[in-house]
């Protein structure tokens, strides 16, 4: 591991004051950042450790007159197994409980999780000097790759899938969010966080450098609303999904409103299917709805060599995961 | 002394019923220190440079920057090594501390030469291909050819043909504790103490020995607690003897175990196989004739070859199956090299072979069962596919596949092993003390089985005794020598080897007490921690008592194994309930039942804890272990605990370990199993996901994308 300077911030402004340079980087649970500098995968010349923020609003879970806020430190733990969010942010407390095993779950936190890098082999082995670490090329691309986990979604000229199932959940529960910064605090929604490598190839995210989740707000669910997670993943547990589907929606008298569908392990965002989401909002969600629907969110899957089974197991997915909506 | 028979299994107190591990606590507690553990005062750790490429010679080695470091001590090249594969070790360097040797081996400057290279054995199989070991030896080559009967007439009467290919993948051991070791030399470097990680303390000595050129009585190696070995530790191994000199030169013991990277790619593994097989059978269901034609890897070595036609196709007068044509090719490719993993080739064998059985089973409507049975001259296994069977609920099969309703459907499947696992070559030594103590020393050790308990239940059998009045010591080459845990032996040999010298030590306490109780030697027996006499059993010495006669001179006898009282050949059959999601691909295994014999029984617990390992291991095998290697940059792309995926406990259902306790088999004396239950796991899940959906899933691992691609080959397809 190369070595770094070591930051312990006393509240959040020290810490963008820390990380506002090249090469700095924030610490929380350390379960990816870790490993990822002693693979030489994440390299950081300072390392700010958040942990050490004194700072209210970044950790703890706490209800508020609009829904629910969350802060960044909190661990995944404390979010799967909060009363509100398990009966009122359902698709939350699914996802979360997925993450690792419980103590990744005990150490990692939310903010870690959304910010954390992708896990493509290619990417995580030093040898391979692929786009998203600044090289010439997208190794899981080629045909010869063994690109079975890659992106049948929104890929090139990279091909990783987002690794955060909190955040397929999030971008389904429609949340915002709060992000401080050297130019002081702003508020991203949960669908503008995240951005494919087209747009940039060495973060996953909009931050800037200096920039950190301090918090995550989620409305609070209107009359009817409910919300499913849905992960499958080649073991039963402490294994990486290799698709799965956060809905959420109203649903009265059987009739789904304002429904959102993101798509789980096979884009390099949680993947909202849009296309899916219009065929049946204002719809009674029907068996054939539902079957519809998942047709029409792969309608543009475009897999590689070896990653065609994701199609159907995600058209899978998002039927199993809207009908517990119905 | 003439060599006493086991007593009948009646009679026994210990062997044949549970004895808890005597090291149960410490290892549970984390008390118990594994060879990993072992830091000596001053020890330096040692880290290996490894090749980046898969096809390279390291031409020049320059350590200097390495070596400038503060910190690092000594370092070890290979200049010139021929690298056949991306991981393979040319140096290594020896620092205070893993950080520094870890910033060490990245300034170790090499020079490549490169060569083309590849990774995939249906590429290397390709006239065009790279050649992996250069111009010196072609990438295929034949390693069987054989041809017996009429292959051809019996295919044409045959009543059924069946014709299909299965492989199976390479599956490295993944030993939780990685290959190495810690040397120390003592005695101004005149003496060399080793604790190792291994399977084989007598192999280990006797390679340094060899490779350092100084007498074995010169190297001590110890194996307290060993975390895992599969067969794949039984020699020193480069690590080892890289670890030597670096402490040679470095004047400080040196810690050498391989990373997990390391571990993964440069520790051995189990071949691969691709199996063209073509069956014949008549109405009956008798197989007639069996037609394969195979190919597998073992990396940049050979050793990709198992045994065919399997279980069915026994050489007897006349063969069971009569008419057989096999041919086999090793085929080279640059990756990590095969070595002996818990019963090599036979998981590879039973695959293929069973995923036939079956295919003639649904050929002839016959019931997989009674086609086995049938066709199964072993008469021990004959009724174990009957009691694997009713255990498993065999009779709630669906005899047409996908019968269920839904798209969760299940299905049951079954499979058989067979092994040697025989012993001999063990020399023990029992001491009894005048404190009443009774010490066994023996040189093996134990690879996780249980070896330590086994000791000490067959001491305290023999003497009448309780297992925790046994000091059982092993895993030192200061003891009477013992071979290494491989091909199920350990047992056979260690337990008949106790059992000859506990009864020659107990011989001579008996000679010793005689006169204190009026009577002769040979009219005394120990029960119950008393020596009596036999005639009147109300003379009697406690066994303090007695042994308190034995003042300053304790007895010491040390004797050796005895052919009579170990066997070998051993019969096992598994059978499995699970259910398949066809619309995710998800297997979900319910039950497995793991039949096996095991002759003599010397500690019921820890067998079935064999039987229980074996079958993780299997399912493990089915349905997630698979070494992905990349065709782009040669590397494997999962050296590691999160890609190269091992079932985890969620994965794991009930087991139901049978230990086969007919008498027939309890008086054939004892038998080694550590290999038998993993063999049929594998083949027994195939069969249970073709039974459950129709579609057979040809190639291990059984992943999600297998399953749906197979489902829609089958055109049965869900979503």
């Amino acid at each position: 591991m190369k070595n770094f300077e070591y930051v312990r911030p006393d509240s959040v402004a020290q810490a963008v004051q820390a990380l506002d340079r090249r090469g700095a980087m924030p610490l929380a649970g350390g379960m990816d950042m870790v490993p990822g500098m002693q693979d030489n995968v994440i390299i950081a010349d300072r390392v700010v450790n958040l942990k050490s923020i004194r700072d209210d609003g970044v950790r703890g879970i706490r209800e508020t007159d609009y829904g629910l806020v969350i802060g960044a430190l909190t661990t995944l733990t404390e979010i799967a197994e909060h009363p509100v969010v398990q009966s009122h942010y359902a698709a939350l407390a699914e996802a979360t409980v997925e993450v690792g095993s419980p103590q990744i779950r005990n150490a990692g936190t939310l903010g870690g999780n959304l910010c954390q890098r992708p896990r493509c082999w290619y990417f995580r082995n030093e040898h391979y000097n692929c786009l998203k670490k600044g090289g010439p090329r997208c190794f899981a691309a080629d045909d010869d790759a063994e690109n079975q986990y890659n992106a049948i979604l929104g890929g090139g000229p990279a091909y990783i899938v987002h690794p955060s199932n909190c955040a397929s959940a999030l971008v389904a529960l429609d949340a915002t969010f709060h992000v401080a910064g050297p130019d002081g605090p702003r508020a991203v929604h949960a669908d503008d966080f995240f951005v494919l490598p087209t747009e940039r190839l060495l973060q996953e995210n909009v931050l800037r450098q200096g920039e950190i989740v301090t918090h995550v707000e989620i409305a609070a669910p209107a009359d009817g609303a409910k919300s499913a997670f849905l992960e499958t993943a080649e073991r039963a547990g402490f294994d990486w999904g290799i698709s799965g589907a956060a809905v959420s929606g109203v649903v009265r008298d059987g009739v789904i409103n304002g429904p959102r569908i993101v798509l789980y392990a096979v884009a390099p965002i949680p993947w909202r299917a849009r296309d899916a989401e219009a065929l049946i909002d204002g719809k009674p969600l029907t068996e054939d709805a539902i079957r519809a629907a998942g047709e029409a969110a792969l309608a543009g899957a475009e897999p590689l060599s070896n990653n065609g089974y994701k199609v159907p197991l995600t058209k899978t997915m998002v039927r199993r995961a809207l009908a517990r909506l119905a | 002394m003439a060599v006493i028979p086991w007593k009948p299994a009646g009679e026994m107190t210990h062997i044949t019923k549970n004895t808890t591990r005597v090291d149960a606590v410490p290892k549970v507690t984390g008390k118990a220190e594994f060879s990993y553990d072992v830091l000596p005062k001053d020890a330096l750790i040692g880290l290996f440079v490894t090749s980046p490429y898969p096809n390279c010679t390291a031409v020049t080695v320059d350590t200097a920057a390495a070596e400038a470091l503060p910190g690092v001590k000594a370092v070890w090249t290979d200049e010139g090594k021929v690298c056949r594969m991306a991981g393979e070790f040319v140096a290594a360097v020896a620092a205070e501390t893993r950080d520094i040797a870890r910033d060490a081996v990245r300034r170790v400057r090499v020079e490549w030469e490169r060569y083309p290279f590849v990774v995939k054995a249906e590429d290397a199989r390709q006239p065009n291909s790279a050649q992996v070991h250069g111009a010196t030896r072609p990438n295929v080559n034949r390693a069987a050819d054989d041809e017996a009967g009429d292959v051809d007439a019996a295919f044409e009467s045959a009543a059924a043909v069946v014709d299909g290919t299965y492989s199976t993948q390479v599956q490295t051991h993944t030993s939780l504790e990685s290959h190495g070791m810690t040397c120390r030399w003592d005695d101004a470097g005149e003496n060399l103490r080793v604790w190792a990680s291994t399977q084989g303390v007598f192999s280990v000595r006797g390679e340094l020995a060899g490779a350092l050129e100084m007498p074995e009585s010169s190297v001590v190696v110890t194996t307290d607690y060993m975390g895992g070995g599969f067969g794949s530790k039984f020699g020193a191994g480069v690590e080892g003897i890289v670890c030597a000199r670096l402490a040679r030169d470095a004047g400080r013991a040196v810690k050498l175990l391989l990373t997990r990277e390391q571990e993964q790619t440069n520790s051995g593994n189990r071949p691969s196989s691709v199996q063209h097989i073509r069956a014949a059978a008549d109405a009956e269901g008798r197989v007639t004739a069996f037609d394969m034609e195979a190919h597998g890897t073992g990396g940049y070595s050979q050793g990709a070859g198992f045994p065919a036609p399997y279980i069915y196709g026994v050489f007897g007068d006349p063969p069971s199956i009569p008419n057989r044509r096999i041919v086999r090719d090793d085929v080279y490719i640059n990756a990590g090299n095969a070595r002996a993993m818990r019963a090599p080739g036979h998981p590879q064998a039973s695959f293929g072979m069973e995923a036939t059985m079956d295919e003639l089973a649904y050929a002839l409507d016959i019931d997989p069962v009674d086609l086995r049975v049938l066709n199964d001259p072993n008469e021990t296994r004959q009724a174990q596919y009957r009691d694997a069977a009713k255990r498993i609920g065999w009779s709630r099969r669906n005899a047409e596949p996908g019968a269920d309703a839904g798209p969760v459907k299940t299905g049951f499947g079954i499979g058989a092993a067979r092994w040697g696992g025989g012993g001999g070559g063990t020399r023990a030594t029992v001491e009894i003390h005048s404190d009443g103590s009774a010490v066994v020393k023996c040189g093996t050790q134990d690879l996780g089985t249980g070896t330590r308990t086994v000791v000490a239940a067959v001491a305290a059998e023999q003497l009448g005794l309780a297992v925790e009045d046994i000091t059982p010591l092993i895993g030192d080459t200061r003891f009477p020598p013992s071979g290494g845990s491989g091909g199920s032996t350990t047992c056979a040999s260690v337990a008949p080897a106790i059992k000859v010298t506990a009864d020659a030590a107990l011989a001579t306490l008996f000679g010793r007490v005689a006169p204190a109780l009026d009577a002769q030697a040979d009219n005394l027996e120990a029960v119950d921690r008393t020596i009596r006499r036999i005639d009147d059993p109300s003379k009697s010495l406690a066994w303090a008592d007695a042994c308190a006669l034995l003042g300053a001179e304790p007895i010491s006898e040390t004797e050796q194994h005895d052919g009579s009282l170990s066997s070998r050949g051993t019969a096992g059959v598994c059978s499995v309930e699970l259910t398949v999601d066809e619309e995710t691909g998800d297997v979900r295994i319910q039950k497995v039942v793991s039949v096996q014999e095991a002759g003599l029984v010397i500690d019921k617990l820890t067998l079935e804890s064999q039987l229980i390992g074996a079958v993780i291991q299997g399912i493990s095998y089915a349905l997630h272990e698979d070494r992905v290697m990349d065709r782009l940059l040669g590397h494997q792309v999962n050296a590691n605990m999160e890609f190269y995926k091992i079932s985890g406990a969620m994965d794991i259902p009930e087991i139901e370990p049978v230990v086969w306790m007919a008498e027939e088999s309890l008086s054939r004396g004892v038998i080694g199993i550590g290999e038998p239950p993993v063999i049929p796991v594998a083949a027994a899940i195939g069969n249970a996901v073709r039974n459950a959906t129709g579609a057979r899933v040809a190639g291990l691992p059984i992943t999600p994308r297998r399953v749906l691609e197979a489902l829609e080959r089958e055109g049965r397809a869900q979503g």
